[in-house]
């Protein structure tokens, strides 16, 4: 069924579309939206586009990195300084959906997807949103508590500090299909570190719950300890706490929590 | 419901079609413009069949907004020979029979093309990663990667030498 399209030159005319029309969706590069079109998804009537150029911005220069929504993965792979970013950009989709696929849609994903909002999460990145009356930032966590309600405004960027070193952020994604599949879990670990103690640790985890949740019982056991043996255990047994997977065509949620803490450790003891 | 008119390059020439709101870029070319090269397999972003190069990166037309490539150049399989004289990824395609029933075909020939278009002396393991979102459920993928990274190699080689003119019935549109 044919879709109205409207198209704006600035994000402020496309967010209050967005909050003013029932049934409109905003269409970042599209991978989600064109699959649910094609499908016949009958709860979409109007297609919501931005052309803003701000929406496409990218600044890594700084200690503090700010991502516009628009920006697609083929960017972030292009872009050096953010060389720890790589690895989790390349984990999605094949080239064409890298060349497509945006940051700004990666948050509304729903599980399996969602790598990058994984690593947003681990970053604590705060998430720029434009309502009808006016931006604010909020934090990630609770962007993604309160996603299906987030559908009414306009993220415009993702922004967060830069790791301290490029150690001290980790990432994994478990796939049965290499080098492109969707994720059976999603780890980012983000471990600053103090005098060689923990502080500040983020577990994210994708594909464990309806969005990217914290391991926040995880989280506990590292935070202010080195990482040795007896703590990386203490993680790895709490790795599924508070996590609710579902079984899908990839995996059962039974086979998600009984994974997730052996890749937990892998990627805490620096294993392949 | 009204159309709107879309103007775009597509393989060098200037279109102008009037499509339907919400029309993907694959319909828009099969059924609009003419061109059976981009092919369509699931229509969900899966199968890679439908792979076009927009300002020269690879995209799936099925998940395009044909509404996004207002001024933009498309590229499609039916743009890649020269004349009647095959493009070197086209010959080896032949040459290490990449191509089965060639469904995947013109999505494999335009996702290499992006690939060597940037990057003319790719490894094995780049090459994968090229074709690593387009399904063949035909050559076991080994031919295929064959024959980009001969193309790689010596394909620049005799691109217009005469003992490569194709007969009719090899030409690309048959794909
Ligand atoms: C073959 C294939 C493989 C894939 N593999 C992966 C994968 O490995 N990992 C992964 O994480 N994802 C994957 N995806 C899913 C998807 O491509 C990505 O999650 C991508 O980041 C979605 O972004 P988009 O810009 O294309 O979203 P769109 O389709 O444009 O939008 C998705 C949703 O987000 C909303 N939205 C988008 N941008 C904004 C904004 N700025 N403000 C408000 N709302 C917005 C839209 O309204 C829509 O509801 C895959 C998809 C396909 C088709
Ligand atoms: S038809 Fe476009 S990816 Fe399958
Ligand atoms: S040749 Fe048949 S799908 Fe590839």
């Amino acid at each position: 069924m044919p879709v109205t399209v409207k198209t704006f030159g600035t994000s402020g005319e496309a967010a209050a579309a967005l909050s003013s029309e029932r049934d409109a969706r905003y269409l970042g590069g599209g991978t989600l939206v064109m699959r649910a079109l094609n499908e016949g998804d009958v709860s979409v009537s109007t297609i919501v586009r931005a052309t803003d150029r701000a929406l496409a911005q990218l600044d890594a220069t700084g200690s503090r990195i700010t991502i516009g929504a628009g920006v697609t993965f083929a960017r972030v792979l292009a872009e050096r300084s953010l060389g720890f970013l790589h690895p989790v950009a390349g984990s999605i989709g094949g080239p064409a959906v890298r060349n497509m696929g945006t940051i700004g849609g990666n948050l509304f994903a729903p599980a399996p997807f969602g790598d990058f909002a994984v690593a947003l999460l681990a970053l604590d990145a705060s998430v720029a949103v434009q309502g009808a009356y006016g931006a604010r930032d909020m934090p990630i966590e609770e962007f993604l508590s309160g996603r299906s309600r987030q559908a009414d405004g306009l993220v415009l960027s993702a922004s967060f500090q830069r790791p301290l070193s490029d150690d001290a952020f980790r990432y994994r994604k478990i796939a049965r299909v290499r080098p492109k599949g969707a994720a059976v879990v999603t780890l980012a670990v983000h471990v600053p570190s103090s005098g060689g103690r923990a502080v500040g640790v983020r577990i994210a985890l994708g594909a464990m719950a309806s969005t990217p949740v914290r391991a926040k019982a995880a989280e506990r056991t590292l935070e202010g300890h080195t990482l040795d043996a007896a703590s990386i255990a203490a993680a790895v047994a709490a790795a599924a706490d508070g996590t609710a997977p579902v079984d899908d065509a990839l995996a059962s949620a039974w086979y998600r929590r009984e994974v997730v803490g052996v890749h937990l450790r892998r990627l805490l003891t620096g294993q392949a | 419901m009204a159309k709107t008119a879309l103007q775009f390059r597509h393989n060098s020439r200037d279109v102008a079609v009037f499509v339907d709101g919400g029309a993907n870029l694959l319909t828009t070319l099969r059924e609009l413009v003419g061109d059976m090269t981009p092919k369509f397999g699931c229509g969900q972003g899966g199968c890679g069949a439908c792979t076009v190069l927009i300002d020269g990166d690879a995209h799936l037309a099925c998940l395009t907004l044909a509404e996004t490539v207002a001024g933009r150049a498309v590229e499609t399989l039916d743009g890649l020979k020269d004349g009647p004289n095959l493009h070197p990824l086209q010959r080896a395609f032949m040459e290490h029979f990449a191509a089965q029933c060639g469904y995947c075909t013109p999505g494999m020939l335009m996702a290499a093309k992006a690939l060597l278009d940037r990057n003319p002396s790719p490894t094995r393991d780049e090459v994968v990663n090229a074709i690593a979102g387009n399904i063949c459920r035909c050559t076991g993928y080994e031919p295929i990667i064959d024959a980009v990274l001969a193309a790689a190699s010596g394909g620049m080689r005799g691109l217009h030498g005469p003992e490569h003119v194709p007969s009719p019935h090899m030409s690309p549109r048959t794909f």
